[in-house]
C-alpha cells in the first residue's frame, strides 16, 4: 500500500502494487450517452437498477475466493446514478466476500451533477475513500460540445462536498483536444481545476473511438482531435500540475505525494483484480476475462444462477512478460527490463527508440522518457518475438 | 500428315486493343474448334493476368479445320500481343508464317503499332490481309480507314475486308480470303527436318514444351532429334497439335505448326529460335534464328522479409521458364538489402512481373524505380554497362557516359502535330521524318532518349492529344549525353534505392520535386527527418519530414487491457508495409513512385 507521502512516481511503489488485490465493479448507467464514448453503458433504464444492483450482488456471491482487497473501484458509466446505500451495499458485500484491507483505495467514479452533500456524506461513511469526478473542462461551451449535463460551477462545488464528507482522495478527469476546445479554454480548465481542493488530475486526449457518435461525426466532416494540439495542450497542463505540486505518474495521470491511485497502480502493475458487472474486465490466476457488455443479458445470466463472463484470454509466458513490460512502461517509473526488456533493448526497434531519446534506461529501469509517444515504444514491445 | 496445299499458317496483328483476341474467337467458333460450352470471350488469352487487364501477353497458336467450298483445309492462326513491350513476341509469331491478317480498329485507323507491325510482316516477305474490324460500332468509318490502311500497304482499298469481330460478320469472307489470298506453305517432305522453335513454355509434368514450325521434312514421336545451335540431341517424347486442346498426333510434316516434348527438363537447354533436325538426317544448316529480346528497362526487386531472397530467386527462375525476357542478377542495396536487379521490356512487362511474382510466388516485394541502361566510358579505355544508378562510376573515373535513344515513331492526327512536336522537343527529341498518310493522319519518326519515352512520355502524349495519338519505337544506338547521377539522402544518409541517373538539365527539378513527393509520402517519425537531394557534394533540395509530437493513446481504459493490446497489434501490422533505412521507416510504395516524380 501506498506510504503515507510516497511520490505517486516512485518505483517501489510502482513494483510494490504487482502484489496488490483489486476489485472492480462497473455500474452502467448514465442520464445520457455523451458523444465521445464508448465504454458499457446504457442511457436511462431506470426500471432495471433495482434488479441490476442485486445481480451484481448475486455476481459477487459466485466469486471464487479472492483477497483481501488493497484497492476497490466503482467506475462506469456513472456509479452515481445509483443510490448512495445501494452502492454501500455493494461494496459491504465485497468486503464480506474477500475482506478489504484497512487503510485499503475505495474509489468510485461520480458525475458532477449527480454529487450533493447527503451522498457525499453516504458514501464516506459506508467506507468510500476516494472519488475521482468527471469534470471535462471548465468552459461551458465546450462542455456543451462534449455532451456534458453540468456546469463548471458543479465540479467546483462537488470537490469541496466530496473533502467536507472526509473524502481522503478528490481527483477530477479532464479531456484535452475536442474540436470547441482553444487555448485559453484548455488553460483556463486546467488552472481551475488545480484550485479545486483535488490531490489528483487525470487528463485524457479525447480519442474518437469507433461506433460513437463523434465518430460517425467526423467521418462525415466535422473536426475531429489534431494531435499536434493535442501534444501542445498535454505539455502545457503538464507543466502546470507540476508547478502546482503534482507529479506525473503514468502518461494520463499525475497526483501529489501520497495521493497516487492504487487500482490504477495495481492495474499497470500486472496486477490481478476481480471484477463485476456489465462489460466489467477480470486479470486472475493469470488470465484475463470479461463480462457480457449488454444489460439484458447480463440480467439474464445472473439471475439464471449462471456466470456473465463472454470471454477469456490467457498468455502464454512470453505473452505475459510482453505485457507486463507494455503496462509497466506507461508509469513514470518505468519497469525493470526483464526478458522482454532485455529483447527490446537489443532490438533494432528498441536502439532506435533509445537514439531518438524516448527509451530509457537509467538506474536499472527502463522508462519512457517521451510519454507522448508511447505507442512507438508499445508496438516494438509487441512486435519482440520471446520465442524465438 | 496434311497436303501443304491444304495448309494456311498466319499470324493475327494489330495495334493494341483493335481486336485481335476477339477475332480468333469467332474464327474458332466458325471453324467449330469450340463447342459454344467451351467459349468464353478471347479464349486464347489464357493467363490469368490477360483476362483481367483484357490484353494478350503471350503469342497462342491454334489449329483449326476450316471446310472450304473445295474442301477442308488446316488453318494454324497465331494470335499475337498488341503491346509495344511485347512486339518481339509478333516477330517471331511471323517468322512461322507465310501470311498476317493485319487488323484494323475502323472507329480509331491506323495507330503506331498497326504501321509497325505491318512493316514486319511485309520484312518477314509475308502476304498481308488488311481487315477492318469493329464495323458493327457507329463510330465506325470504315471507307476512311480502309483508305489509311490501303495506303500503308500500297493495296488497293477495295481489297481491305471488313468484319466484325463482335458479331461474326464478315468472318466467313475472311477465312475464304485466307484460303485464297495466302500462299500454302512450301518444303520437301523427303528432307533432313527443319523445324523452327518460336516458342517454349515450361509445364511441370512434361517439363520443356516448344512451339514448332516444321518447315522442311517430317518428325515423328520417338525420333532422335538435334538442337542445331546448341547441339542437344533429345528424343521427341511427343509432338502434336494444339486445336486449342493439346491433341498429340504421330507426326508433324511440312507446313505444319505444332508442339514438341523432349525430355528435356531445363528451358536454357532449348533456346527460343533454334532449329530442330534429325540427328541421323541432318539439316545442311539452321533456319535464320531470332535476335535475343533485349531489356529497355532495369529495376531492383527486393523482398520485405530479408529471409525471402532465396525464394524470391526461385520464383524468377520459374518465371523466367516462361518468360526468355526476363533478365536478372543479384544486387544488394544498403538501403533494401539483398535482392535483384531485373532487366524488362518495358514498363508494362515490368508490372505484369512484379504482380505473377507477388501473387503466384506470395512474395512481398519493394520494387525500386527503373532506369534504362546506360553505358560509361572509363578513363582507362574500357566501358562498362550500368543497369543500376549505383554503379555509375564517379565522374573521376569516367571520360563519358552514354544513354541509349529509340527510334520513336509518334502517329497522331494533324491537329496535334503541334502539340506533339512541341512534347517531343521537351524530351530532347531530334526530329528524323514527318510524312501525311493521310490528310488526317501524321506519322512522325524522331531520335529520342529511351529514358524519356518510357518514363511518362506515353501517358503525357495521350493526355495532350485526347488519346488519339499512338506511340512505337525500336532501339536505336547509343549516344553522348551529359548525365550526373542524382543522389537522396535520408536524415544525411545516402539512400541508394532512389538514386537517379538523369539529364543535367532536368536534376535541378527532378531533385526538387522528389524531395518533396518523399516528404509526402514518408510519415512522421519520432524525430525530424531532412530530405536532401544531391548531385555530387551539391544539394539542391531539401525537405524535413517534421517529427511528430502525438501517438499514444492516452484515454482511461478501465481494466481492460486486452482491448488496448489488440490495438496496438493491429497498428503494428500496418508497419509490415514500412522498410527501415536507416533509423527511418519509408513506406513502399516511396520506392516506385520516385517514378512518378516527372509527370506533369
Ligand atoms: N464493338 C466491337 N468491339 C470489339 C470488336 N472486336 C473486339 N472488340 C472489343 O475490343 C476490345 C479489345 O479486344 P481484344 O480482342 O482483346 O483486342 P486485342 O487486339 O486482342 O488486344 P491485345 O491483345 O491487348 O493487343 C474488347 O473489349 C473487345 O470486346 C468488334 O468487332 N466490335
Ligand atoms: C469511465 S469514464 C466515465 C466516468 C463518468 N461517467 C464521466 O463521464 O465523468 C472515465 C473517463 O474517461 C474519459 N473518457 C471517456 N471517453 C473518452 C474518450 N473518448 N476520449 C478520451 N477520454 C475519454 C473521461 O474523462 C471520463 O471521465
Ligand atoms: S462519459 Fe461518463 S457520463 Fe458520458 S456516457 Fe460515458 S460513462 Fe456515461
Ligand atoms: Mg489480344
Amino acid at each position: 500500500m501506498a506510504a503515507a507521502e510516497a511520490r505517486p512516481d516512485a518505483p517501489d511503489l510502482a513494483d510494490a502494487a504487482a502484489a496488490w488485490r483489486g476489485a472492480y465493479v462497473h455500474i452502467p448507467f448514465c442520464r445520457r450517452v455523451c458523444p465521445y464514448c464508448d465504454f458499457a453503458v446504457v442511457a436511462g433504464a431506470g426500471e432495471h437498477r433495482g434488479r441490476y444492483v442485486e445481480a451484481v450482488l448475486a455476481e459477487i456471491g459466485m466469486a471464487e475466493p479472492f483477497g483481501p482487497l488493497q484497492a476497490v473501484a466503482f467506475g462506469g458509466g456513472t456509479p452515481t446514478q445509483l443510490a448512495a446505500a445501494d452502492l454501500v451495499r455493494i461494496l459491504h458485500a465485497l468486503a464480506e466476500r474477500f475482506g478489504i484491507d484497512r487503510g485499503a483505495e475505495v474509489s468510485l467514479e461520480a458525475n458532477p451533477e449527480d454529487w450533493d452533500r447527503p451522498t457525499a456524506a453516504a458514501l464516506a461513511a459506508g467506507g468510500f475513500t476516494r472519488v475521482s469526478l468527471g469534470a471535462q473542462s471548465f468552459d461551458r461551451a465546450v462542455l456543451t460540445d462534449l455532451g456534458r449535463l453540468h456546469r463548471p460551477d458543479d465540479t467546483r462545488r462537488a470537490v469541496a462536498e466530496a473533502r467536507d464528507a472526509g473524502f481522503a482522495h478528490v481527483n477530477v478527469d479532464l479531456i484535452f483536444g475536442s474540436p470547441a476546445e482553444d487555448d485559453r479554454s484548455w488553460e483556463g480548465g486546467v488552472a481551475a481545476a488545480l484550485a479545486c481542493e483535488i490531490d489528483h488530475l487525470s487528463t485524457y486526449a479525447l480519442t474518437v473511438e469507433r461506433g460513437t457518435a463523434l465518430s460517425k461525426a467526423v467521418a462525415a466532416g466535422a473536426p475531429g482531435p489534431v494531435a499536434d494540439v493535442q501534444a501542445a495542450r498535454y505539455e502545457w497542463a503538464m507543466t502546470e500540475a507540476a508547478a502546482a505540486g503534482f507529479v506525473r505518474y503514468e502518461t494520463s495521470n499525475s497526483a501529489r505525494p501520497g495521493s497516487a491511485c492504487a487500482y490504477n497502480l495495481l492495474t499497470w502493475a500486472q496486477g490481478e483484480y476481480e471484477a463485476f458487472g456489465t462489460g466489467a474486465h477480470r486479470h486472475r490466476d493469470g488470465a484475463r476475462a470479461w463480462n457480457v457488455r449488454r444489460l439484458d443479458r447480463y440480467l439474464e445470466r445472473v439471475e439464471a444462477g449462471r456466470r456473465p463472463q463472454s470471454g477469456s484470454e490467457s498468455l502464454d509466458a512470453a505473452g505475459r512478460e510482453q505485457e507486463r513490460l507494455l503496462l509497466g512502461l506507461r508509469r513514470a517509473a518505468g519497469a525493470v527490463p526483464g526478458r522482454a526488456g532485455e529483447a527490446l533493448l537489443a532490438s533494432p526497434w528498441g536502439r532506435r527508440l533509445v537514439e531518438a531519446g524516448v527509451l530509457e534506461s537509467r538506474d536499472g529501469r527502463l522508462i519512457v522518457a517521451r510519454p507522448l509517444l508511447g505507442d512507438e515504444v508499445s508496438r516494438a514491445v509487441l512486435a519482440l518475438d520471446l520465442d524465438g | 500428315m496434311t497436303d501443304v496445299s491444304r495448309i494456311r499458317n498466319f499470324s493475327i496483328i494489330a495495334h493494341i486493343d483493335h481486336g485481335k483476341s476477339t477475332l480468333a474467337d469467332r474464327m474458332l467458333e466458325q471453324t467449330g474448334a469450340l463447342s459454344a460450352r467451351d467459349m468464353r470471350a478471347q479464349v486464347l488469352d489464357s493467363m490469368d493476368l490477360e483476362r483481367e487487364r483484357g490484353i494478350t501477353i503471350k503469342a497462342q497458336a491454334v489449329r483449326l479445320r476450316y471446310q472450304a467450298p473445295d474442301g477442308e483445309y488446316l488453318l494454324n492462326l497465331i494470335d499475337t500481343p498488341g503491346h509495344v513491350d511485347f512486339s518481339y513476341e509478333v516477330s517471331r509469331s511471323l517468322a512461322a508464317c507465310e501470311g498476317a491478317i493485319l487488323l484494323v480498329d475502323a472507329s480509331q485507323g491506323v495507330e503506331a503499332q498497326t504501321l509497325a507491325n505491318a512493316l514486319l510482316a511485309l520484312e518477314h516477305g509475308l502476304e498481308v490481309i488488311p481487315v477492318l474490324n469493329k464495323v458493327d460500332l457507329p463510330a465506325a468509318d470504315p471507307d476512311r480507314v480502309a483508305e489509311e490502311v490501303a495506303g500503308v500497304l500500297g493495296e488497293d482499298p477495295e481489297r481491305v475486308l471488313r468484319v466484325s469481330a463482335k458479331t461474326g460478320e464478315g468472318v466467313g469472307a475472311l477465312l475464304e480470303a485466307i484460303v485464297e489470298r495466302l500462299p500454302a506453305p512450301s518444303g520437301d517432305a523427303t528432307a533432313p527436318p527443319r523445324a523452327l522453335v518460336f516458342d517454349s513454355y515450361y509445364d511441370t509434368y512434361r517439363g520443356v514444351v516448344c512451339s514448332v514450325r516444321m518447315f522442311e521434312g517430317r518428325i515423328s514421336t520417338g525420333d532422335r532429334l538435334r538442337l542445331m545451335v546448341t547441339g542437344e540431341t533429345p528424343d521427341a517424347d511427343e509432338v502434336g497439335v494444339l486445336t486449342p486442346r493439346v491433341v498429340p498426333v504421330a507426326e508433324l510434316g511440312p507446313g505444319e505448326v505444332g508442339y514438341l516434348i523432349t525430355g528435356i527438363k531445363e528451358i536454357d537447354r532449348i533456346r527460343v529460335g533454334d532449329t530442330v533436325t534429325r540427328d541421323d538426317l541432318r539439316a545442311a544448316g539452321p533456319l535464320p534464328g531470332y535476335r535475343e529480346p533485349k531489356p529497355m528497362v532495369y529495376s531492383g526487386l527486393f523482398p520485405t522479409e530479408g529471409d525471402d531472397f532465396e525464394r524470391l530467386r526461385e520464383a524468377l527462375e520459374k518465371l523466367r521458364l516462361n518468360d526468355a525476357a526476363l533478365v536478372f542478377e543479384p544486387e544488394t542495396s544498403r538501403a533494401l538489402g539483398f535482392g535483384f536487379r531485373c532487366g524488362f521490356l518495358g514498363l508494362l512487362h515490368m508490372e505484369i512481373v512484379r504482380e505473377r511474382l507477388e501473387r503466384e510466388y506470395d512474395l512481398d516485394l519493394v520494387a525500386t524505380a527503373p532506369s534504362v541502361a546506360y553505358r560509361a566510358v572509363l578513363s582507362d579505355g574500357g566501358e562498362v554497362e550500368v543497369h543500376s544508378p549505383q554503379d555509375l562510376p564517379d565522374p573521376g573515373g569516367r571520360t563519358a557516359v552514354l544513354e541509349p535513344y529509340v527510334r520513336a515513331m509518334i502517329l497522331t492526327p494533324s491537329d496535334y502535330v503541334g502539340t506533339v512536336m512541341e512534347l517531343l522537343q521537351q524530351h530532347r527529341g531530334e526530329m528524323g521524318s514527318m510524312q501525311y498518310l493521310s490528310p488526317e493522319r501524321v506519322e512522325l519518326v524522331y531520335r529520342v532518349p529511351l529514358a524519356e519515352i518510357v518514363f511518362g512520355f506515353f501517358d503525357q502524349l495521350k493526355s495532350r492529344t485526347r488519346g488519339y495519338a499512338s506511340l512505337d519505337y525500336e532501339p536505336d544506338g547509343y549516344r553522348e549525353s551529359d548525365l550526373v547521377r542524382l543522389d537522396v539522402l535520408l536524415n544525411g544518409t545516402p539512400v541508394d534505392a532512389f538514386s537517379a541517373v538523369i539529364h543535367t538539365d532536368r536534376a535541378y527539378t527532378y531533385g526538387r520535386r522528389l524531395a518533396e513527393r518523399l516528404r509526402e509520402l514518408i510519415p512522421r517519425q519520432m524525430f525530424d527527418v531532412p530530405i536532401q537531394a544531391a548531385v555530387g557534394s551539391r544539394v539542391i533540395a531539401r525537405e524535413t519530414v517534421k517529427a511528430k509530437r502525438k501517438d499514444v493513446l492516452a484515454k482511461c481504459y478501465g481494466g481492460d487491457v486486452t482491448r488496448k493490446r489488440k490495438l496496438l497489434e493491429r497498428q503494428k501490422e500496418g508497419k509490415r508495409r514500412m522498410k527501415m533505412v536507416g533509423q527511418v521507416e519509408v513506406p513502399q510504395e516511396a520506392f516506385i513512385s520516385v517514378l512518378r516524380v516527372d509527370e506533369d
